[in-house]
Formats: C-alpha cells, structure tokens, sequence
C-alpha cells in the first residue's frame, strides 16, 4: 500500500505542480498581456521617454510644492517598492508617537501659517510602505501650502487636486482618495505654473 | 464607525450568502461524480492524471489508506518545495539573481505551505524567483486546499454513511477539488484582477526615476524606485480562493500590486470566505439535509458578525495616546492602513481573514488597537473553525457538533446521536484530542519563547504588546492561519523551527484523528431519530453551538489574552 500510494504522490504532484504552477500562470499571463498590457506590466507611468514611477505605487515628496504621501516604512530608502512593508509599530509604543510628532513638526514647518487639524493619513505610516494615496482632507489641508510655493492661486490647485480625486467605486466601496504621484506630475504640467525646470 | 462601513459590510455579506447555494450546489455535484458544465474541457486531464499516476478512481478506501495516501502526498510537496527554494539560484525564471534560501527558512516554508498555512518569515519579493513563486509556492496554494478539501469530502462521507467501511478515494476527490473547483474559479478571478491592475508578467524588476528624490538612512539622495512586479495575479486569485493567504509581496495584500482597489477589496474578501460558506451547502447536500449545513453557516455568520463588530469599533476609534496635537482622528486608528481601504474594510479583512485560516492581509494588524488587535487573536482561538479553512474549517466545526451534541446529551441524560449515528466513547475521545491539542500547543511554544532569550529576541513593540506578538505567531501558525503581528523577526532558526512544529500539529494532529472519528461514524448502524433525538438544525441549536465554541475557545486563551491585549488596552485609557 504504502509502495503503491508512494509512486501516485510523485507522479500526481508532477501533475498538479505543471498543471496549476506552470500551465495555469502562463495562460493568465498570455490572456493578461493581450486583453491587459498596461496593466499586466505594472501600470507604469512615463513622461517624456522617461518612466516616473507606477500610478499604483506611491513616491515619497518633501519639497513644499508638491503633495505629500504618507510615511513609509520601507527600508533603506520610503517607498522602496522592492522591499513593501508597514512599520508594525503598536498602538502604546513610544516610536509610534515620536513618528507622528516628527511628521507634524515638518508639516507645520513647511506651513507655519496653517491652523487646521491634520489628518491622521499624513501623520501615520501605511500598511504597505507604498500607500500611493491621501484622503481628501489631506489634501486640502496641503493646498495652500503647495500654491503658495508655487506662487499660483489656490484654486488652480484645488482644481487639479478634484481631477485626480477618486471617490469611492460605485459610490460605495472604499474611501475617497487622492493619487499623490497623478496629482504632483499634473501640477508640473500645469499651465499655470512656469517654475522649475 | 460610519453609516457607509456598515454598508460595505452589510453588501459583503449579503453577496457571500447569495453565492453559497450555487457554488455549494456545484460543489456536492463534484464530490459525488455527477456532471458538471465543466466536465469537457477537465474531464481529459482528469482521466489523463488518474491514468498517468495509476489512480483507480473506481476504488474506495478506508479512512486510513486515504490517512496514508494523504500524508504520503504532502510530504512529497514538502520535499519539492524545500529543494526548489535551495537551488532556485541555478532554475530559470529568475531575473532578480534571487540567491539560496536558508535551510531553516526554507523548512519552514515548505511546511508552511503544504500545510495550508502560508506563514511567511521571508519577504517576497526579497527572497523568492519567479519560478518558486510560481512552481512551487502557487502549485502548493492549489494542492494545500484541494487537500483540506479531498479531507472534508471523505470526512463528509463518514457522516452521511451507515454500516460503511470506506469513505472514498482521496486521489479523486483531491484531483477533482483542483480541476472543478479552484482551477476555474482561479483563472477568472486572476484574469478581472489583472484588469483592475494586479501585474502578471515575467520581467524583471521596473526602475522608475523619482520625481522628488528621497533620502537613504545615510543621507544619500536616492534617484531610482525599484518597483517589484511578476505573476503576481495568478497567485493571488488561489491565495485568497484557497484560503492560503501567502503574499508575492512582503506587505501581502495591503501592497497596491496584490491588492490595487476598493473592488479587489471586496473580491478578495469575498475569495477567502467564498468556499468555505458554500461547503456548509455541499455538506447537507452530501448528508441529504440541507438544513444541517444552513445551520452551521448560520452559527458561523454569527460568531463573525460579533468579532466583526467589536474590531470594527475599536478601529474607527482614535489613538487616545495621540489626543491633543491637533490631529484630525475622524478617519480611525490609521497607523498600518491604506487610505484606499479606511478602517472599515481593514477591520472587515482582518476578521475575515482569521476566522477564515487565510492569513492574508490588508492593514498590519501589529499596529490594530488593543482590543481590535485581540479580534484577530480571538479568531484564531476559536481552533479556526468560523468558517476556517477550505475543508478543514468544516471538518473542525463538524467536531465541535459532535461535542455539543455529546454535552447536550449529558444534561438531558439522553444518548447523544448526530444525523443518526450514536456518538460513543471512541467518538468523544477523538473530539476531545481535536480541542485539546491546539490550545497545548500554542500555549507551551508560546511560553517556551517567551523565557528563551531566542524566543524574546524577536520583539518589535514593548510592553504587553510584545507578548501579544509572540503569542500571535504560534496562534497563528499552530491554526495553519499564516497571519502575523508582523513586527517580530521571526524569521531565525528558533522561530522557524518551532513554528513549523507548530504547523505540522495544527494540520495532521487535527486531520487524522477526525477521519478516524469519520471512519468510526460510517460503520455504525443507522439509529433511527426518536422523540428524545435532538434536531440539530434549529436556532436552539445553532445557539447552542455557539455556546460551546466560545466557551471552549475562551476558556483555554482568557489568561493569555489578559496578559497582552487586554492588559495593554486597560495600560492605553490610563
């Protein structure tokens, strides 16, 4: 019995390991890069020749004109999106606070005139290292911040903070966000602003 | 907690309850060999597979032949899955130059995912090719829960048979659950999350140039994001399907590759719970009284909606720790989250996902607050019968009925039958080895870790915390659930050891001894149900059930519990 059953285990895990480990990732990948290039490759952004990053992926700004992302986590460099992780801090550690008080003094700093409260998503890490949103609110609370470096009205800003705001799928799943990396890239190519470059 | 949280939920559910007669119905279909739809593109490779491996599909057997084959059989995966992570360095499909895994890691990966735990000490995207992605550990997603769920149809066969000596043909039931069941429903899931962003490709790493350049810890200006990507989709659809929860990416499902939307969110979600429901219906179809299962899901929903609840509460509640900087905590404890998911949808995961042996998850449950942290925990505890695994849930929870009738008996001073057989002595020993072997377990590896210098090495988070985390992992891993407080370094030759011990209890010491108690079942007489039977599919029952989980589960982790969620929230408020 033992013999018998043995020579089946080799023989059907050969199987099954060709069939659901090699077979079935190649058919999802030839259906994927036919019906789904873009997205099969990582949707991945370019301007001008040159690619810039993943609209899924976040990126890490410390510049006062551009849109914060939240903290990352990820190590040796935030939002290294080749080593994905949270900072698995607990709620009463002392790291945890020191984190969010580190983040509020930059934002204030950047921003001394701003009163209003901050959003929790600006001052905590996320999950993945690699959030590439914000809520709304934070972006709000970074508007004037951002149109003043730039030198632009506020509601130029806000307009392109409403292109590239998501609110939730069908009106009902997730939350309403904002893509940090769109909405910087967008305010780059804004005709408003002649800066830079 | 908002009006819109409870709605997501509230669809949640109501689509999970809406899929479970169909998929349930097609389920039973493939367990007794009748007809499916799919039955001329699979039924080929079927035939091929039992002609090439010399199965006689025709040919019962009995509980320990199909023990044996079973054991046999995983441990062959095991040693494929070992070998291949020692010598993917010299395998294609390794564009990143992925070196040898560790000895220690790779054991306790391998045991990991043969025994559908999915416990990750190691970083994806860090450490594995795409040919161990793909080869060993995607291949094992699909054998793992065709395992657990060949168990559950042979163990299902116990229940419904009488004066039977076999309960079938493991090989059969195995090969059918991949071919019908998790190959299908694995090829559309796979095929709409790459249409929402998931990649699938086989090409190296992407190099992006940053448009703000960060610093490194050495100050240096970083200029290049390396962005991991692969066959991701294809695994993730079986991960979550097969209730395996092994990430591609460290982060798991909260990396916006494994996990791009809101509706990913809610399919995956959906995938980690959907077989498991639908085999409560396969069940009373296969025992010829749908109503029996009706009443499982009914008392598993239960216990899910009131873990559910609690952790979302404590979610969308603010730090207190971090009143009175001026911080706007309308959103809920957002350390660990996505904004994408907020808290209710991380809240909704991580219940599912521990009631469920899934493991994958989409916020770090590390950073949860005392008492939402505690759900997870609890979940688990429960000996991953709400729901549970694909199969193994069902079978755990089917023990616990046999000790709920048993009690119920005792008080009514009745001889306790269930579905016509008569529960004896062998039955309750069997029933009270299942319930007693997990909790011994968890509990001593995790006092072993926590006066070894080896075992206290690996904290993350001071305080109570660090003990929750340390009881988290061999919760988790003597669970087979895979989940983690993800802080803790587990990723050392005493943890890894010790986890796979873990692992290997959590799976076998449960699955041989409730089929013999199956095989034990099957050749007892029919007793024909009197006036003193206890109908086990009314509410009294489904109460009663409920009792005598949380009692169980409760009574066995309360202490430690204590020790580190609930010492460390009483710690928080002060």
């Amino acid at each position: 019995m033992i013999v018998k059953h043995t020579i089946t285990s080799l023989i059907a895990l050969l199987l099954l390991t060709v069939i659901t480990g090699v077979l079935y990732p190649l058919l999802v990948t030839g259906i994927a890069q036919v019906a789904f290039p873009a997205k099969a490759n990582g949707s991945l952004l370019t301007v001008r020749g040159k690619t810039v990053g993943s609209v899924l992926i976040g990126q890490p700004f410390s510049d006062p004109k551009y849109f914060w992302s939240r903290l990352s986590a990820t190590a040796p460099y935030p939002f290294n999106a080749g080593s994905s992780t949270g900072s698995n801090l607990g709620p009463t550690n002392p790291a945890l606070l020191d984190e969010v008080q580190g983040r509020l003094t930059d934002l204030r700093k950047a921003d001394s005139l701003n009163a209003l409260p901050v959003p929790v998503d600006l001052v905590t890490s996320s999950s993945s290292g690699l959030d590439p949103d914000i809520s709304p609110s934070a972006a709000a609370y970074q508007v004037g911040r951002v149109a003043r470096a730039r030198g632009i009205g506020e509601d130029a800003v806000r307009a392109l903070v409403d292109a590239n705001t998501r609110e939730r799928t069908f009106g009902l799943l997730g939350e309403p966000r904002v893509n940090v990396l769109a909405l910087n890239l967008a305010l780059d190519e804004s005709a408003a602003w002649k800066g830079g470059k | 907690m908002t009006p819109n949280g409870f709605l997501q939920i509230g669809l949640y559910l109501a689509v999970l309850v809406a899929l479970v007669k169909p998929l349930g119905a097609f389920m039973a279909r493939v367990y007794k060999r009748e007809k499916t739809f799919l039955d001329p593109v699979f039924g080929p490779l079927e035939r091929l597979i039992y002609r090439l491996a010399r199965i006689d599909a025709a040919r019962e057997m009995d509980w320990k032949e199909n023990a044996v084959a079973m054991l046999l059989f995983n441990a062959a995966g095991f040693l494929l899955v070992y070998l291949m992570q020692r010598v993917q360095h010299l395998l294609p499909l390794n564009p990143e130059g992925m070196g040898p895994v560790s000895a220690d890691s790779s054991f306790n990966t391998a045991v990991s995912f043969v025994t559908n735990t999915n416990w990750q000490g190691y970083g994806g995207e860090t450490t594995m090719s795409y040919l161990t992605q793909m080869a060993a550990l995607t291949a094992q997603n699909f054998i793992s829960a065709a395992t657990g769920m060949a168990l559950l149809a042979l163990i299902i066969r116990g229940f419904a048979r009488h004066s039977a000596t076999t309960l079938g043909n493991f090989w059969v039931d195995m090969t059918r659950s991949t071919l019908y069941i998790l190959l299908p429903l694995s090829i559309v899931f796979a095929v709409v999350l790459v249409s929402q962003g998931v990649p699938q490709n086989f090409s190296p790493y992407a190099h992006a140039q940053f448009v703000d350049p960060p610093r490194d810890t050495s100050g240096a200006f970083v200029k290049e994001q390396v962005i991991a990507t692969g066959p991701v989709a294809s695994q993730i659809a079986i991960k979550q399907l097969g209730t395996n929860g092994g990430g591609f990416f460290n982060a798991n499902s909260a990396h916006p590759f494994e996990n791009p939307t809101p509706l990913t969110d809610f399919l995956e979600e959906l995938a980690i719970l959907l077989i498991a429901a639908a085999l409560c219906y396969t069940y009373g179809q296969m025992v010829g009284d749908t109503r029996q299962g009706w009443a499982l899901l009914v008392a598993m929903t239960l216990i899910l909606v009131a873990m559910l609840g609690v952790c979302y509460w404590a979610e969308g509640a603010p730090n207190v720790l971090l009143n009175g900087h001026g911080i706007d905590q309308s959103a809920g404890n957002m350390e660990g989250k996505e904004v994408r998911f907020g808290v209710a949808n991380s809240a909704l995961w991580a219940t599912v996902t521990t009631s469920a042996s899934n493991g994958s998850v989409n916020a770090m449950h590390d950073s949860f607050s005392p008492l939402g942290g505690m759900i997870p925990l609890i979940a688990m505890h429960l000996g991953e019968v709400v729901f549970g695994g694909v199969g193994s849930g069902l079978y755990g929870m089917l023990v616990f009925v046999i000790v709920a009738v048993f009690v119920a008996g005792l008080l009514v001073g009745r001889t306790p039958e269930y579905l016509g057989h008569k529960v004896e002595s062998f039955e309750m020993k069997m029933a009270s080895l299942l319930i007693l072997i997990m909790p011994i377990t968890v509990l001593l590896l995790t006092a072993l870790a926590v006066v070894t210098s080896d075992g206290r090495g690996a904290i993350a988070n001071p305080g109570a915390h660090g003990f929750s985390e340390i009881l988290y992992v061999f919760t988790s891993q003597g669970n087979n659930n895979g989940s983690a407080f993800a802080g803790v370094s587990v990723n050392t030759p005493f943890y890894n050891i010790m986890g796979a011990v873990a692992m290997l209890i959590g799976r076998y010491w449960l699955a041989i001894p409730t089929l013999a108690l199956a095989g034990a079942l099957a050749r007892k007489k029919l007793v024909p149900a009197g006036e003193g039977t206890l109908p086990t599919h009314t509410p009294l029952f489904v109460f009663w059930l409920i009792a005598v989980v949380l009692i169980v589960g409760a009574l066995n982790f309360l202490p430690a519990l204590a020790l580190g969620p609930v010492v460390e929230y009483f710690m928080m408020i002060h």
